[in-house]
């Protein structure tokens, strides 16, 4: 049995935030908060990745990008969207290409709200990710058996 | 005979947090010509002025870019007063002075992090981003939020600081200042890191003149213009020298931004002398009518602002021209001819902020 939630890897993607979600999620990795204690490391690469944090309303042109980058990573996947704009547009609901939401594009499993969203919130959300994960593993390899 | 090949680079790529793409034409290794394509972050936020009023836009301003969040709501603010013929509070001003270093401590030490990342270096990236969070603190401190400070209001601050705390700030600032020069003296001194940014990506005086650029991208070109000079918010009667090298690569951007941490942290100490005691705000009462070109130093370069209202509470128009947009044209120019594998150099040390150049 894979142990994936030992050591959960993030793919962190920008879906047309304003980078102060970004940021924050940078901050997670780093030693003040440093993630990397749960095992947690960030990679850059879609087909590694287990847990999608995922910032912004995402914009006309980002969608196809979302789309791709979450079909690319493998199963079991969960997806964390970080901040208000990707829980439901935010501030920039109102702008005539933001669609309004990272679930108006892929499933997400878990909302971190916060205008920028806190490390200790995103850290939170991460771990509720990594319980997430464990379940799907499991419906994962039932599926497999049946 | 060399083979000529296109590597897109991005939009989802993992030397930035943000996305932007590039058609790399290479000829083996070396890089011909890059090609940009950009609206990963376009959000249409200039639009807005139409659904917000003048007040709130505030809100929507600062939240053009996470890093510079603060100096755009200032900005923004120090436009619509100057169409409005406010004079805000000297307190308010210095205030402003103190938090815009802030601003640029931050961000030029979350620069240096990538940067380092860049080249591979990632204890580097680690110390300077544990350094930055002390200036996080400080921010967090002085305005509850630690990127998004929502602390602008046309007229004033919303906040004020007690003089106790500024005191403080400066006290931290100076015993930070070693750990900072602790940690930036690998940069300018360390032997790899040095083969890494020495002669890399250089861009003549008469380039950068000639494409325009701004900001520490055209000091490190030996251009000495620094929009601060002009003296918005407390700045008329702060001392500061633009800094400058004369070389124009990587190394020389590396440097301008360094020494520019010690002269924010030698500006907040002057600004916490001199900040006199008194009201933070003034009551705004009208709409405003005209229009404006507000300019200021943001720690990429100079940002322009337009603002144009017409007597309601929504504005006709608004428009920020960023120090990114106004420095891609160099950055494309650096690019060419350089290798593959100092692509990452060349566009981190223009400093990009994509959300900032597409909004």
């Amino acid at each position: 049995m894979l142990k994936v939630s030992k050591s959960p890897w993030l793919l962190h993607y920008d879906g047309s935030s304003c980078n102060g979600c970004d940021i924050e999620v940078l901050a997670c990795l780093t030693p003040l908060y440093d993630v990397e204690r749960f095992g947690i490391i960030n990679t850059g690469n879609p087909k590694h990745a287990d847990i999608f944090l995922i910032t912004g309303g995402i914009n006309k042109q980002n969608e196809s990008v979302v789309k791709q980058i979450y079909s690319q990573m493998p199963n079991p996947k969960v997806v964390v969207a970080v901040g208000i704009c990707a829980c439901n547009g935010g501030v920039f609901k109102d702008c005539y290409n933001i669609m309004g939401g990272v679930d108006k594009v892929i499933p997400v499993d878990i909302y971190v709200p916060g205008c920028a969203a806190r490390p200790e919130s995103i850290m939170d959300g991460v771990v509720k990710a990594i319980a997430l994960l464990d379940e799907k593993r499991k419906s994962v390899g039932k599926e497999a058996a049946e | 005979m060399s083979t000529r090949s296109v590597v897109p680079f991005g939009p989802q790529h993992p030397v930035l947090p943000e996305p932007i793409h590039l058609d790399l034409v290479l000829e083996d290794e070396k890089v011909v010509e890059a090609v940009p394509s950009i609206g990963f972050i376009h959000r249409g936020l200039e639009s807005l002025v139409g659904k917000k009023d003048f007040n709130d836009y505030t809100y929507i301003a600062e939240r053009i870019c996470g890093i510079c969040s603060f100096m755009h709501g200032m900005s923004y603010c120090e436009a619509v007063e100057h169409i409005m013929n406010i004079e805000i509070p000297e307190r308010a001003k210095y205030l402003r002075t103190i938090w815009c270093e802030l601003s640029r401590l931050h961000s030029h030490l979350l620069w240096l992090g990538l940067l380092a990342d860049g080249f591979g270096f990632e204890s580097l990236f680690m110390q300077s981003w544990r350094l930055r969070e002390n200036i996080l603190d400080m921010v967090e401190a002085s305005t509850g939020g630690r990127l998004i400070s929502s602390v602008n209001k046309i007229g004033g601050q919303l906040k004020d600081v007690p003089n106790d705390m500024i005191r403080g700030f400066v006290a931290k600032l100076k015993d930070m200042e070693k750990d900072i020069r602790e940690m930036t003296d690998t940069f300018l001194n360390d032997y790899t890191v040095n083969s890494r940014l020495r002669g890399v990506g250089i861009l003549t005086k008469q380039q950068a003149l000639d494409l325009g650029a701004v900001g520490p991208f055209m000091r490190a070109s030996g251009i000495a213009l620094d929009t601060r000079k002009r003296g918005y918010a407390a700045y008329s009667n702060i001392e500061l020298e633009p800094i400058t090298s004369d070389i124009g690569d990587c190394y020389a951007r590396t440097y301008v931004r360094i020494q520019e941490i010690f002269q924010s942290i030698d500006i907040i100490r002057q600004a916490a002398e001199k900040i006199p005691d008194g009201e933070v705000a003034v009551p705004v009462k009208g709409f405003p009518s005209g229009e404006y070109f507000m300019r200021v130093e943001q720690p990429r370069g100079e940002a322009i602002y337009y603002v144009k209202a017409n007597g309601t509470k929504f504005l006709d128009r608004f428009r920020v021209r960023t120090p990114t947009f106004a420095n891609l044209p160099g950055m494309l120019e650096t690019l060419k001819g350089c290798q593959l594998a100092d692509v990452p150099m060349m566009i981190l040390t223009i400093d990009p902020c994509i959300s900032c150049t597409e909004r």
